[in-house]
C-alpha cells in the first residue's frame, strides 16, 4: 500500500466553489435538458389526452342535437275536410303545411319560395305525420298546435358547416334553392336546434336513416351483458381468489392455476372472441349476436382481472383476524366466511366495478359472436329476450356506425362514445369513492 | 480506558481549518434533528462523529457535502464553509461540491456495473482523465489506494457487485478516492466488514490522511480513539463535547460524554 | 322442458331439501340444537346441496354429450362418401331445418306431427320455413329433410329423458341425505367439504379456459391444414383470398399479415417507449409530490379508454389529419400517404394509448431501484441526469426490457385500432405511410359475417389465432420471467 500514499492529487485545490467551471456548466446544460426531455414528454401525453377528448366532444356533441323545424298552426275543421276529401291526401295536409309556413315566413318579413317538394326534401314526408296526427287527435283540429319536426340529415350538416353549397349537386336529397329557404327559415327562427331525445332512447336504423339511428337498445344489450358478467365473474371469481389465498395447498395443480390466470390476462382479447365463437356458437349451439354469449366471452376475460385484485383485498387483511376467528373456534371455512371475505369487500367491489368497466369497453370479442353488422331495431321486451335475442353493445355500435359509408353514421359513432365514456366515467368514479370511504389501515 | 491507545497518533498542532459550520439547524419536517452545532474540522485531520443511534451524526454529515438536499422534508439552516466559501450559497452548485467533497455510506452501494466502471465513473463524469490510458492509470491508482487492487486486478470486468461485502466498501472507498475529493465523509464504513476488513479500512483511512480531511462516523468507541485526532459527540441533536480525541477519551468534561464513553448511555 | 325450467325445478327441491334437513335435525335432537353436532343449518344445507349438485353435474355432462351423439348419429345418415368438411356443411343445413321447424312449430305454422311428416316431394319445406322467417340458402333435400327430422326427434326424445334423469337425481340426493340426518352427523364438515369443492371448481376455471381456447384453435387450425398446406400459410408471401366460392384460388399466406403487425407494433413502441420511458423517469426521479399526484392518474387515463374509442380517434382524426401532411397535396408537398389508413395511423395512436402501460411499468420499475444507488452517485457529483442514466436506467434495464416487451404483446394483440385505422390491404411495403393489415385484423374479417366454418377462408383465421396467442405467450412469459427476475434481485 506504499505507492498510495505519494500521489498528489492531480485536480488544483482550492478551486472555488462560487464559480461554475465550463465542465460543470455544460453538465448542468445536460441536466436541464434532461428534465426537459421529461416534461416534454408529460405535457406530450397529456396534449394528445386533451386532443383526444377535444377531438371526442367537438365531434360527438353535435350527436344530441338535433336540428328541427318548429312550427305552430291552427288546422281549421274545413281544411281538414278538404284534405280529407282528395284523391292524394297526404300530399293535400304537405300543401297546407306550405302555405301555414310560408304565411309565417312572410309575416317574419322574409320572402322565399317554399314548395312542397322542397319541404319534403327538407323535412321528409311532412304531410303523412299531419295526418296522422290529427286523425288520432280529431280534437286538436281547431286549436293551435306545435309542430317540431326533424329536419334531414342533410340540412343538419349544412348548418354544420360539414356540407357547403359547391358540394350539394342537385338532385333527389337537396337542391341549392333549398337551402335558401333553410336560410331564410333559420333567420325566421323557425328553424332551431334541439336535444335529441332519440339518439340516447332510440334503436339503430338501417344504413339509409342516420339521422333516426340511436345508442338506446345497444345500452340495454350491454346491459344485459354486464348483469350476465356480475353474476357470473364475481361469485366465481371471489370463490377462486378465496380458495387460492385461504385454502389451496402448494403444490402442481396450483402452480398451474396461478399461471395460468397470468398469463389469461394478457391474453389478446381477439382471441377470448375466438373461444366465444368456437366454444358458444360452434359447440354449444347458443345463439349468435345474444348479450347472454358476449357475456360469457367477456366473463372469461374479466375473471383474471378480478382475481387478481380480490387476492390482494384478501391478502390485506390481517392474519389476526383469521387467528382470532380460529381461537374461538371456528372452523376455517367459518374464519374466511365470517370475517375475512366481509372485510375484504370493499376491495373486492372496486376491483369488480374497475372489471367490469374494462369488460364494457370490450369490443374485438364482439366482432367475433356476431354483435356487429346487425342492426339492432328492437328493445327486448324482458329478461330471457333481453339475453338471448339479438342485441347489439355499445362499442359494437358503435363499430357498426363507425364502419358505415355514409359520413352522416360517423357523428353518431362519436356521440355513442360520449355516452360510452360518460357509463365508464360513473363506474370508475364510483370504484374510486368506494375505494376512500372504506379504505382501510390496518 | 488505556486499551483504547492503540496507536500513536497524536495531533501535533491544528491543521487549518477546512470545514468550518456554526449554527446548524437541521429540521425532517417538523423534527428538529440538529440543534444548532457549531464545529471546525481541521485539513488533513481525521475527526470521528460519535454517539447514541438517532442523534444526527448522519444528518450532520449529509450536511456537508448538501447529501440532504435529495430529502424533500429536509431543511438545513446555519452557516457551513469550506475553505471559506458557504456551501449553501445559491451560486455553489451541489454537484460541484459533491465532487470536492466524496461520500462513503455505511452499506456498501456498488453500482451495477464491472469493478472498473464503479471506479471509473467519478473520473468519467468530472473529465478528470483525457485519455483511456489515463483512465485505467487513475482506476488503478484508486483501487490501490482503496487496498483492494490486489484481490481484484485479474477481474476489473466482473461485476462490482459479485464482491464480499468487505471489499465492495473498500471499491466504494476507491470509488470516491478516484474522483480527488479534498474532503471524505465516511458514515459507519466498517459496520458491514469483519475485524480483518476494518483493520484495512482503518490503516486506508490513515494514509488517507495525508491528503484529506477525513469525518467518520463510528458506533465503534475503539475505532473513534484508533483513527481519529478529533471526535465529536453528538446526543439528542446536539453536539455535547468536541475535542481531540486524547481528551475526549480520557477527560471528559460533559457527564453525558462520559456515560456514553463508559457504556451508560447508547 | 326448458333448460330453464328444469334449473329451477331442482333450485326448489335444493330449497325444500334445507328445510326438510333442518327441520328434522331439529326433531332428531329433540328441538334443542345443543344436541346436534353441527348447527342446524348445516344440516339442512347438506340435504339442499345433495338435492342439487350432483343433479347439476348430470345436467351438464347430459347437455354436452347430447348433441355429440346426435350429430353422431344423424350424420351416420348423411352421404357416406363425402369428405368431412362437406359432412361438416350438410350438418349445418340439417340443424339449421331442424331449428326451422322447431320455429314453425312455435309459430303454429306447423302441427308437431305435420313437422316430422313432412316431406320433400309433397311439401316445399323452404317455403314454410321461410313464412316463419327463417331463410335458407338453398332448397331442401330429401336427405336432409329427413335427417332434420330424425335429429329432431332425437333431441325430443333426449330432452324428455335428461329432464326425468335430473329430476330423478336431484330427488336421490335429497331423499340420501334426508335419511343420513340424525343428531351425531358431521354435517358442518359434508357441507364445507362440499364448498371446498366448489372453490376449487372456480378456480378450475382459470384451466378449463386455457383449455378451451387451445382446443378450439387447435382443432380447427388442424382442420384448416388438411384443406391448405401448412407451409403455404407460414411462408406465403401473398393474402388473397377468394370470396367467389367455397374454396379455391386462396392465397393465404401469413407473412405480410405479420409484417403489417409487426410494422404497426414498431411504430408503436417507437413512439410508446421514449415518451413512457421519459415520463415515467420524470415522474420518478424530478416531479414534486403535487405534479406526480396530479399528471401520473391523468396518464393513466390513456390506459383506461377503451380501444374502439382508440380506433374511430385513428380512422376519423389521426388519419385525416396525416394525410394533410403527407398526403398529397398536403402540408409537406409530398404525396407518401394516398389515404388516411396507414401503417402510421394505427401506429400513432396505437403509441398514445401504450404510453401509460409503458410509463406505470417503468414507474415501478425504477421505484425499486434502491436509493442507496442514487446516494452513491449523488456522493460521487453525479447531477441527476447522469445518476439516472448511467446508475438508475442500467440497473433498471431488465425491468424495462420486460415492460417493453409486454407493450409489444399488448400492440400484437390489438384489435380494434388496426381493424378500424391500419386499412384491409395486405402488403409487403416499406412505407409506413401504405395502408397495410395484421393478423388481429384478418382475423375479424375472416370471421364475420357468414359464420360457415368449413371453407379454408374461414378456418384460416384460425390458424391465426394460434400463432397470435403463440407469439403473445411467449412475450409474455418472457417478460414476465424477466421482470421477476429483476424483482428478486433488489427485494
Ligand atoms: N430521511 C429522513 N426523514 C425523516 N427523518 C429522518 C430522516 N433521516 C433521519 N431522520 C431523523 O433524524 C434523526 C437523526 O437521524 P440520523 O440518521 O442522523 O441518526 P444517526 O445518528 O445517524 O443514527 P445511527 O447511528 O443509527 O445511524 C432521527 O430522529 C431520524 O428519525
Ligand atoms: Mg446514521
Amino acid at each position: 500500500m506504499t505507492d498510495a500514499t505519494v500521489t498528489p492529487p492531480m485536480r488544483a485545490k482550492g478551486k472555488s466553489l462560487m464559480a461554475d467551471d465550463a465542465r460543470t456548466q455544460k453538465r448542468n446544460a445536460a441536466e436541464r435538458r434532461f428534465k426537459a426531455y421529461g416534461i416534454i414528454a408529460i405535457l406530450v401525453g397529456l396534449s394528445f389526452l386533451v386532443f383526444l377528448a377535444t377531438s371526442i366532444l367537438r365531434n360527438g356533441i353535435p350527436a344530441f342535437t338535433q336540428t328541427v323545424v318548429q312550427v305552430e298552426f291552427t288546422l281549421t275543421q274545413e281544411e281538414f275536410d278538404a284534405a280529407e276529401g282528395t284523391l292524394l291526401k297526404t300530399s293535400a295536409y304537405t300543401d297546407v303545411f306550405v302555405s301555414k309556413l310560408t304565411e309565417q315566413v312572410s309575416a317574419q318579413g322574409l320572402d322565399v319560395e317554399v314548395d312542397g317538394k322542397a319541404v319534403e326534401r327538407l323535412l321528409g314526408k311532412v304531410g303523412g305525420d299531419l295526418r296522422e296526427f290529427y286523425k288520432e287527435n280529431p280534437d286538436q283540429i281547431g286549436q293551435p298546435a306545435q309542430f317540431q319536426l326533424a329536419a334531414a340529415s342533410r340540412v343538419e350538416r349544412y348548418l354544420q358547416g360539414k356540407l357547403t353549397r359547391d358540394m350539394v349537386v342537385d338532385g333527389r336529397f337537396l337542391e341549392k334553392t333549398d337551402l335558401d329557404i333553410v336560410d331564410a327559415l333559420v333567420d325566421a327562427g323557425i328553424i332551431t336546434s334541439a336535444f335529441d331525445w332519440n339518439f340516447i332512447t332510440g334503436t339503430d336504423t338501417g344504413v339509409d336513416n342516420p339521422g333516426g339511428a340511436g345508442i338506446g337498445a345497444s345500452v340495454i344489450g350491454s346491459f344485459f351483458m354486464m348483469l350476465v358478467v356480475l353474476f357470473l365473474s364475481l361469485p366465481i371469481g371471489v370463490a377462486a381468489s378465496i380458495y387460492l389465498e385461504e385454502f389451496a395447498p402448494k403444490n402442481r395443480f396450483t402452480d398451474l392455476i396461478e399461471v395460468n390466470i397470468s398469463n389469461l390476462a394478457a391474453v389478446p382479447s381477439i382471441v377470448f372472441g375466438i373461444l366465444g365463437l368456437a366454444v358458444f356458437i360452434q359447440f354449444a349451439h347458443l345463439p349468435q349476436s345474444a348479450p347472454l354469449v358476449g357475456g360469457l366471452v367477456l366473463t372469461l376475460m374479466t375473471l383474471p382481472t378480478i382475481v387478481i385484485s380480490t387476492r390482494a383485498s384478501l391478502k390485506a387483511v390481517p392474519p389476526s383476524i383469521r387467528d382470532a376467528a380460529l381461537g374461538v373456534g371456528a372452523s376455517k371455512m367459518q374464519s374466511v366466511f365470517h370475517h375475512v371475505l366481509p372485510l375484504a369487500m370493499p376491495g373486492i367491489l372496486t376491483g369488480t366495478i374497475i372489471g367490469l368497466a374494462q369488460a364494457l369497453g370490450e369490443t374485438a370479442p364482439l366482432l367475433l359472436i356476431g354483435m356487429v353488422g346487425f342492426v339492432a331495431r328492437e328493445y327486448p321486451d324482458g329478461l330471457a329476450s333481453g339475453l338471448l335475442d339479438p342485441n347489439s353493445a355499445m362499442p359494437a355500435q358503435i363499430y357498426t356506425w363507425a364502419a358505415r359509408s355514409d359520413e352522416a353514421f360517423f357523428e353518431k359513432a362519436w356521440g355513442g362514445i360520449i355516452v360510452l365514456l360518460l357509463f365508464l366515467m360513473t363506474m370508475n368514479i364510483i370504484a374510486i369513492i368506494l375505494r376512500r370511504r372504506f379504505e382501510r389501515r390496518w | 480506558m488505556d486499551d483504547y491507545y492503540t496507536t500513536d497518533r497524536k495531533m501535533s498542532t491544528m491543521q487549518d481549518t477546512k470545514i468550518a459550520a456554526s449554527g446548524v439547524q437541521v429540521y425532517y419536517a417538523d423534527n428538529h434533528a440538529i440543534k444548532d452545532v457549531n464545529v471546525d474540522i481541521g485539513d488533513k485531520t481525521v475527526t470521528a462523529f460519535i454517539g447514541p443511534s438517532g442523534c444526527g451524526k448522519s444528518t450532520f454529515l449529509r450536511c456537508l457535502n448538501r447529501m440532504n438536499d435529495t430529502i424533500d422534508i429536509c431543511r438545513v439552516e446555519g452557516d457551513i464553509k469550506i475553505d471559506g466559501e458557504d456551501i449553501y450559497d445559491k451560486k455553489v452548485d451541489p454537484v460541484q461540491l459533491r465532487a470536492k467533497v466524496g461520500m462513503v455510506f455505511q452499506k456498501p452501494n456498488p453500482f451495477p456495473k464491472s469493478i472498473y466502471d464503479n471506479v471509473a465513473y467519478g473520473p468519467k463524469i468530472h473529465g478528470l482523465a483525457s485519455s483511456k490510458a489515463d483512465l485505467d492509470n487513475i482506476v488503478e491508482k484508486a483501487l490501490r489506494r482503496g487496498a483492494i487492487w490486489d484481490e481484484v486486478k485479474d477481474r476489473l470486468h466482473a461485476p462490482g457487485t459479485g464482491l464480499s461485502g468487505g471489499q465492495q466498501q473498500r471499491l466504494c472507498i476507491a470509488r470516491a478516492v478516484a474522483t480527488e475529493p479534498e474532503v471524505l465523509l465516511m458514515d459507519e464504513p466498517c459496520s458491514a466488514l469483519d475485524p480483518i476488513a476494518t483493520a484495512q479500512v482503518e490503516e486506508l483511512i490513515d494514509e488517507l490522511r495525508q491528503n484529506y480531511a477525513v469525518v467518520i462516523v463510528t458506533h465503534s468507541m475503539q475505532q473513534a480513539a484508533r483513527v481519529s485526532q478529533k471526535t465529536a459527540f453528538f446526543h439528542l441533536g446536539n453536539l455535547v463535547e468536541y475535542d481531540d480525541t486524547d481528551t475526549i477519551f480520557t477527560n471528559p468534561k460533559d457527564p453525558r460524554t462520559e456515560s456514553y464513553i463508559s457504556g451508560r448511555i447508547g | 322442458m326448458s333448460n330453464l325450467l328444469i334449473i329451477g325445478i331442482v333450485l326448489i327441491l335444493g330449497a325444500v331439501g334445507f328445510l326438510l334437513g333442518r327441520q328434522r335435525a331439529l326433531a332428531a335432537a329433540g328441538g334443542d340444537a345443543r344436541n346436534l353436532h353441527s348447527l342446524p343449518k348445516y344440516y339442512g344445507a347438506n340435504v339442499g346441496l345433495n338435492a342439487i349438485v350432483p343433479a347439476f353435474g348430470v345436467l351438464i355432462v347430459w347437455l354436452l354429450a347430447q348433441p355429440l351423439l346426435v350429430n353422431a348419429n344423424v350424420s351416420g345418415m348423411l352421404d357416406e362418401g363425402a369428405s368431412a368438411g362437406a359432412r361438416n356443411l350438410l350438418m349445418a343445413d340439417v340443424r339449421r331445418v331442424a331449428d326451422g321447424l322447431d320455429t314453425a312449430v312455435s309459430q303454429g305454422a306447423l302441427t308437431a306431427e305435420g313437422a316430422a311428416n313432412l316431406g320433400t316431394d309433397t311439401d316445399n319445406v323452404r317455403e314454410i320455413l321461410a313464412d316463419v322467417g327463417v331463410a335458407l340458402g338453398s332448397e331442401v333435400t330429401a336427405q336432409t329433410l329427413s335427417a332434420a327430422q330424425r335429429y329432431r326427434a332425437m333431441s325430443a326424445t333426449g330432452n324428455i329423458w335428461k329432464t326425468i334423469i335430473v329430476i330423478a337425481a336431484s330427488l336421490a340426493g335429497l331423499a340420501l341425505a334426508f335419511m343420513v340426518t340424525k343428531p351425531s352427523f358431521r354435517a358442518r364438515n359434508i357441507v364445507e367439504t362440499g364448498v371446498l369443492a366448489v372453490l376449487i371448481f372456480a378456480a378450475s376455471i382459470a384451466i378449463m379456459t386455457t383449455v378451451g381456447i387451445v382446443l378450439s384453435l387447435v382443432f380447427n387450425t388442424i382442420e384448416f391444414f388438411r384443406l391448405y398446406a401448412a407451409s403455404e400459410f407460414f411462408f406465403g408471401l401473398r393474402w388473397n383470398p377468394s370470396f367467389s366460392g367455397r374454396g379455391g384460388g386462396s392465397e393465404l399466406g401469413i407473412i405480410p399479415l405479420l409484417w403489417g403487425t409487426l410494422y404497426i407494433s414498431l411504430v408503436a413502441l417507437i413512439v410508446a417507449v421514449p415518451l413512457g420511458l421519459f415520463a415515467a423517469i420524470y415522474l420518478s426521479e424530478y416531479a414534486s409530490k403535487g405534479v406526480r399526484a396530479f399528471a401520473k392518474p391523468l396518464l393513466e387515463v390513456l390506459a383506461g379508454i377503451p380501444t374502439i374509442v382508440y380506433g374511430l380517434f385513428a380512422l376519423l382524426t389521426v388519419g385525416p389529419l396525416l394525410v394533410e401532411v403527407f398526403g398529397e397535396g398536403g402540408f409537406l408537398g409530398v404525396s407518401w400517404m394516398a389515404g388516411g389508413t396507414a401503417v402510421m395511423t394505427a401506429g400513432l395512436v396505437m403509441g398514445i394509448m401504450l404510453i401509460p402501460f409503458v410509463s406505470s411499468l417503468s414507474d415501478d420499475i425504477i421505484n425499486a431501484v434502491p436509493q442507496s444507488l442514487r446516494d452513491g452517485s449523488y456522493g460521487l457529483g453525479a447531477t441527476k441526469s447522469e445518476t439516472v442514466k448511467q446508475v438508475v436506467l442500467p440497473a433498471a434495464l431488465p425491468g424495462i426490457v420486460g415492460a417493453i416487451l409486454l407493450a409489444a404483446s399488448r400492440a400484437i394483440g390489438e384489435t380494434m385500432i388496426v381493424v378500424l385505422g391500419a386499412g384491409a390491404a395486405a402488403r409487403l411495403s416499406l412505407n409506413p405511410f401504405d395502408a397495410m393489415t395484421t393478423v388481429t385484423a384478418k382475423i375479424v374479417s375472416q370471421l364475420t359475417g357468414d359464420s360457415d366454418f368449413a371453407s379454408p377462408e374461414a378456418l384460416v383465421a384460425f390458424a391465426l389465432g394460434i400463432t397470435l396467442f403463440v407469439i403473445t405467450l411467449a412475450l409474455n412469459v418472457f417478460a414476465l420471467y424477466i421482470v421477476r427476475k429483476y424483482r428478486e434481485q433488489y427485494d
